[in-house]
């Protein structure tokens, strides 16, 4: 235990700890832990072979989102409609076998709650500040924007979690990452965190757990938060945290697993003790000017490679490592770019609006501000919006974006992770470029041979409207 | 758990940075069930390349992967360790790992081992003509130039693995443990 002032990260660690070993590992209490069909299937079998039990059934919620495609669920009769892919379908079916068998909640893909693991955490309530929270699945970092300790595991850990409500752990460092002042006009969170993963780089943040503070942070949304915090991981980092306050608390009073009546004022007045104490240390400080950061776009394969819409494709031999330099090569011949090449003449083919960190109610509004009275360019071939949840998808429907999208002529589908990571039929095809408000720009992440740009939701709405990559301050104006 | 000692054999002097787990297993292997049979799809962005490393006769079957910096990074799929273990690897040495790789490779017996750019770039030659031994219990990586590199590994880690220890089984046993630290805080933090 730290003595002294402490991190937000320290005193939820200090506070989850079961048993600490000599050598500094730690066995650490987990509060929360979210399954999902991809990362889950070998764990419940390895259970089952090993004769155990899920120890703590109460604390565990089951949704299927990676692979269950997003068109439509139901036909006209109500009826559910089945996926056609076998694999795909074996996969939703084993979730659907394993979280009654044993004794876990379970959202199924045509209930109002269904969505992406990462959207339905906070939005249920689930997700709660100071609490230890996991998941198969690296973007758990997101849930960090309430002020939860939480982050990606592999199947053997799901596995142990399932088992022992516990993790072996050892503690990170702590890096602290603080924002001063406003975001620019037409900047959003989004441009933000792609600024910092393009300060930092994309393994700047290993070995670290990563604390986001600063005026701008404190003026952010809990939503834009989320948007941050989801792409902790894209910067290498295991967890994002932000400071739990009114907002994080005015967000999730109400949710349906939010805690209620005594339990609610009890749970604030700890929330309130968890932020950094003044004089905290960390190990690594990084500083930002809010106002430096302008619309932010990736040109490469990695989430580390960006830069303001307004500016050019960067010579590989402008790196000062070898490394560096070769990587560069190797990614402007996959997308297709040419050193010097600005960036706002680039054409694209494809638009994705959703993913864990683009597809909540304000993601969606950004986007349809800009679409709203517009279509898409001719040479646009695939437009999708894919919201984060049914219930946002509803929220969204009641406002009347789904009109406008549509009228934009974008698909307007069913949640899910979709073209994040082209493992259902949402994928990009090989050759083509999207404008992709997700988080991995990979090779072959969207599909086989997909060129991913990176953008905000604004700006792939934007790109939707223009055909190739926009300045969306110019259509704000 | 099957105990791990030593790693002897030849190695696929694969080199490449920011090795993500969408290129050691594409999203579309994702789909299965099971553990097995994933190193169909290992690679097959990079295979997909003429004149690879996976594909060259010299390295068929070799124990070892040599890679460059941040290996593992993004997606936690545990698919990329067993895509890995599929493919014969018993072994990964690179100058740096993702915290959830290095994590999901320990739990499957791979070894995740760490050596400085130096270590690796001698190492890259090397793997080209002759083999390469690692020796967990004394933490070495040698070849027959006399070339003897040690790494660090997480002593826990090392007990498991030359013990071929099941982690869920240790952690099982310590129910009382877990137990009281729930009794303790459910009057304190109750709506956890
Ligand atoms: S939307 Fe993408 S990043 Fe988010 S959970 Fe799904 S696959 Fe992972």
């Amino acid at each position: 235990m730290t003595s002294g002032p402490r991190t937000l990260y320290e005193k939820i660690w200090d506070a989850h700890v079961v048993e600490r070993r000599e050598d500094g590992t730690c066995l650490v209490y987990i509060d929360r832990h979210l399954v999902h069909e991809v990362t889950s299937p070998q764990a419940f079998e390895a259970l089952r072979m090993s004769g155990r039990k899920v120890r703590r059934p109460d604390l565990t919620l089951a949704v299927p989102d990676h692979n269950l495609p997003t068109t439509a669920r139901l036909d006209a009769q109500g009826r559910r409609l089945p996926i056609a892919d076998p694999e795909s379908a074996q996969q939703l079916a084993v979730l659907e076998r394993n979280a009654p068998a044993f004794g876990i909640r379970y959202i199924g893909p045509t209930d109002a709650e269904q969505g992406i693991v990462h959207v339905v955490g906070p939005e249920q309530g689930f997700t709660l500040p100071g609490a230890t929270l996991v998941c198969g699945d690296s973007h758990t970092a997101a849930h960090g924007a309430l002020g939860a300790l939480a982050f990606g595991i592999g199947t053997s850990e799901v596995e142990h979690v399932l088992a022992t409500q516990t993790l072996l752990l050892k503690q990170s460092k702590s890096m602290n990452i603080r924002v001063e002042g406003e975001l620019g006009f037409g900047v959003t969170p989004k441009d933000l965190i792609l600024h910092i993963i393009g300060r930092i780089g994309a393994a700047g943040g290993t070995g670290y757990v990563i604390e986001y503070s600063g005026s701008t942070f404190r003026d952010m949304s809990v939503e834009g938060r989320l948007t941050v915090s989801n792409m902790s991981i894209e910067a290498g980092a295991r967890a994002g945290l932000i400071a739990p306050d009114d907002k994080t608390f005015d967000y999730l009073k109400g949710r349906p697993m939010a805690p209620k009546g005594a339990d609610w004022d009890k749970a604030v007045a700890y929330w309130r003790t968890l932020p950094s104490d003044p004089g905290a240390s960390f190990d690594a400080i990084v500083e930002i000017d809010a106002a430096s950061v302008a619309p932010t776009v990736t040109w490469g394969t990695s989430p580390e490679d960006v830069v303001p819409i307004l500016g050019e494709v960067p010579d590989p031999d402008s790196f000062a490592e070898q490394a560096k330099r070769d990587a560069a090569r190797k990614s402007l011949d996959y997308m297709g770019l040419t050193p010097g090449q600005k960036l706002r003449e680039v054409g694209v083919e494809n638009i994705f609006i959703g993913s864990c960190t683009n597809s909540r109610i304000e993601d969606l509004r950004a986007a349809a501000a800009v679409l709203k009275g517009r279509k898409r360019a001719t040479n646009v071939k695939q437009a999708l919006v894919v919201p984060g949840s049914g219930l946002v998808k509803r929220q969204a429907e009641a406002e009347g974006l789904d009109r406008i999208f549509i009228e934009a002529g974008f698909e307007w589908r069913e949640p899910g992770c979709s073209a994040c990571l082209g493992m259902n039929p949402d994928k990009v095809p090989a050759g083509e470029r999207c404008a992709s408000t997700s988080n991995r720009n990979f090779v072959g992440r969207q599909g086989p041979g997909a060129r991913t740009h990176l953008v905000s939701p604004a700006m792939a709405a934007a790109a939707a409207v223009t055909g190739k990559l926009t300045d969306v301050r110019e259509l704000m104006r | 758990m099957t105990p791990v000692r030593a790693v002897e054999g030849k190695a696929i002097p694969f080199g490449r940075a920011n090795v993500d787990t969408d290129i050691i297993i594409p999203a579309k292997w994702l789909k299965t069930i099971s553990r097995e049979g994933l190193g169909r799809g290992a690679f097959e962005t990079v295979r997909a390349e003429p004149g690879n490393v996976f594909d060259d006769p010299a390295y068929v079957g070799a124990p070892i992967l040599i890679a460059g910096e941040n290996f593992g990074c993004g997606s936690s799929r545990e698919h990329a360790a067993w895509a890995l273990a599929d493919l014969g690897i018993k072994a990964v040495i690179a100058p740096s790992y993702s915290d959830i790789f290095s994590g999901n490779a320990f739990k499957n017996g791979l070894l995740a081992i760490e050596l400085p750019r130096a270590a690796i770039d001698r190492l890259m030659e090397v793997a080209k003509t002759d083999p390469i031994s690692i020796d967990l219990e004394h933490q070495t990586v040698t070849t027959r130039f006399q070339d003897r590199f040690t790494f660090e590994i997480d002593p826990f880690r090392k007990h498991c693995l030359l013990n071929g220890l099941d982690e869920v089984g240790l952690t099982l046993a310590m129910e009382k443990q877990i137990a009281g630290f729930e009794a303790k805080r459910e009057p304190e933090t109750p709506w956890l």
